[in-house]
C-alpha cells in the first residue's frame, strides 16, 4: 500500500509505512491552477511516484518525495 | 492587580466566516475575543483578557504551514500575550493540527505558556501531547461549553507558575513525561504484587498503559508490477452520484465498492464525492483528482501495471472513527485478497 495525502504529518502519525505527498487537500492528485494537459500530467507523475515507492524496499516509514 | 494578556487562535468556522468554501483564507487578525473566546473571556472572569483573536483556513495552514506560521507568529507577538490558547479543536483533524503547530511556535518564539484542546482521536493530540498540554475534549462543539473553562483553568494555573496535577487531575492528554516520585512500596514488591493478582485472574491496574499506534512492518518491495493487479481506495468520499450505500459525509459508519471498469476516466455524471471535510468544488469539476483513473488506466494499457482492478473502494475520512477505519480496512482488505489484488493506491484529501 502506498498512500498518497497532502498532509504528510497526519499519514505518518496513523502509520502509512510509503507516503507520497499530494498537492493539495481538495485536490490531492490535481491542480486546478495548471490546464488540463498540464494537470493530467502533475498526476501522472504523482502516480507514478506511488509506483516507484510500492518498488522501493524501506525499513521505516518513508517519505517518498 | 495586573490583567493577563492572552491571545486566542480559531479557524475560520469558529470565526463565523465560513464553512469548508472559506477553508483556504489566510491569516487574519481582530481585536478582542471572538466566536467560542467570548466564552473563553468569560472563563477567566477579571483576571485575564482575550485582547486579540487570530484566525487561519485550516486548509490554508495545512498547505502553506511555514508561511502561516510565519505570519501568524508576528500577528500574535505584535499583542505581547501573556498565555496563548488554540482551539479547541475537538475532533477536526487539520484544525488539530494547525492548533498544535501554532501553539508550539508560540511556545517556542515567545517563551509563554499555550494551552489547547482536542478529542483523543484527533491525529493532533499523538502531534503535540509532548510539546504542551492538550485538554481532553468530547468529539465535536457540543462540548464547547464544558472545555472551554478547563481551557482556561489550566491556562491560568501555567500562567502562576502553579503545580500541575495528573493528566486525570487536569484532564489534559497524557503527555508521555514522566515525572520522579517516592512511593511507600519499592517497584519490585509492586511488581510482583500485580504478577500475583494476574496470575490468580484477579484484576490488576497497570502503572503504564502501552500506547496502541497501530503499527504495521512494511511489506517487501514489488519485484515486477507487470505480474500485480492494483487497487484504488479512498478516503475522499468518492461515490456515484446517487450514494446508494447512503455512506456519511464524516463519521462513516460504512465503507462503498463501486465498479469502474466501464470508464477510462471517473466520469463527474456518474460519480460525485459526499465527504463533508473539504471543499468539493475541485474534485466535482474532475474526480479524477481524487481517484486517479484516467492516469491509472493509461499506465495499465502502457504495461506498467499488470491491471487495475474493477472497482475502487471509498469511504469518507472525516470524523471517521479509529475503530471503525479499522474495521473498514480489515473486511476490504479480505476482498481485494480474494480477488487478487497484488497492491494498493489509497488516496486521501
Amino acid at each position: 500500500m502506498v498512500h498518497i495525502a497532502t498532509v504528510v504529518p497526519i499519514a505518518l502519525t496513523v502509520g502509512a509505512n510509503r507516503i507520497v505527498p499530494a498537492i493539495g487537500i481538495p485536490y490531492p492528485l490535481g491542480n486546478p491552477n495548471l490546464e488540463p494537459i498540464a494537470e493530467k500530467k502533475l498526476r501522472r507523475s504523482i502516480v507514478e511516484r506511488a509506483l516507484n515507492a510500492l518498488e522501493t524496499e524501506i525499513e521505516d516509514q518513508t517519505v517518498f518525495e | 492587580m495586573k490583567k493577563f494578556r492572552v491571545v486566542h487562535y480559531i479557524n475560520n468556522f469558529f470565526a463565523g466566516i465560513g464553512g469548508e468554501e472559506k477553508a483556504d483564507i489566510p491569516p487574519e487578525m481582530r481585536v478582542g475575543a471572538h466566536g467560542p473566546g467570548l466564552a473563553l473571556q468569560q472563563a477567566f472572569g477579571e483576571e485575564a483578557e482575550v485582547v486579540a483573536t487570530v484566525i487561519c483556513g485550516d486548509s490554508y495552514y495545512g498547505e502553506n504551514m511555514e508561511s502561516a506560521e510565519e505570519e501568524l507568529l508576528e500577528m500574535i507577538k505584535e499583542q505581547s500575550p501573556d498565555l496563548f490558547i488554540a482551539g479547541p479543536a475537538f475532533n477536526a483533524g487539520r484544525y488539530g493540527v494547525a492548533c498544535g503547530a501554532i501553539a508550539k511556535a508560540v511556545q517556542e518564539s515567545l517563551d509563554i505558556p499555550v494551552v489547547s484542546g482536542m478529542y483523543e482521536e484527533n491525529p493532533g493530540v499523538d502531534m503535540f501531547k509532548k510539546e504542551f498540554h492538550i485538554i481532553k475534549t468530547g468529539n465535536s462543539a457540543a462540548d464547547m461549553r464544558h472545555s472551554m473553562p478547563k481551557l482556561a483553568t489550566l491556562g491560568m494555573k501555567l500562567l502562576k507558575g502553579d503545580l500541575i496535577g495528573s493528566p486525570s487531575e487536569e484532564q489534559y492528554h497524557t503527555r508521555g513525561i514522566r515525572i520522579n516520585y517516592f512511593n511507600d512500596k519499592r517497584g519490585s514488591l509492586r511488581a510482583v504484587e500485580m504478577l500475583l493478582k494476574k496470575v490468580k485472574g484477579q484484576t490488576y491496574e497497570t502503572e503504564y498503559p502501552m500506547p496502541d499506534f497501530g503499527q504495521v512492518a512494511p511489506n517487501p518491495a514489488i519485484k515486477d508490477f507487470t505480474q500485480v493487479k492494483v487497487a484504488i481506495v479512498t478516503s475522499g468520499g468518492v461515490v456515484p452520484t446517487d450514494n446508494p450505500d447512503r455512506i456519511e459525509s464524516s463519521s462513516a459508519t460504512k465503507y462503498g465498492i463501486y465498479d469502474i471498469s466501464a470508464y477510462e476516466a471517473m466520469p463527474s455524471d456518474v460519480f460525485t464525492t459526499i465527504h463533508g471535510g473539504y471543499d468539493r468544488t475541485y474534485a466535482l469539476e474532475d474526480i479524477n483528482r481524487v481517484v486517479p483513473l484516467d492516469v491509472m488506466r493509461e499506465l495499465e494499457k502502457e504495461g506498467r501495471i499488470g491491471s487495475l482492478e474493477k472497482y475502487f473502494v471509498t469511504t469518507t475520512g472525516t470524523g471517521t472513527s479509529v475503530g471503525n477505519a479499522r474495521r473498514f480496512g480489515q473486511e476490504f482488505s479480505q476482498k481485494l485478497m480474494e480477488d487478487g489484488v497484488g497492491a494498493v493506491i489509497l488516496t486521501s484529501t
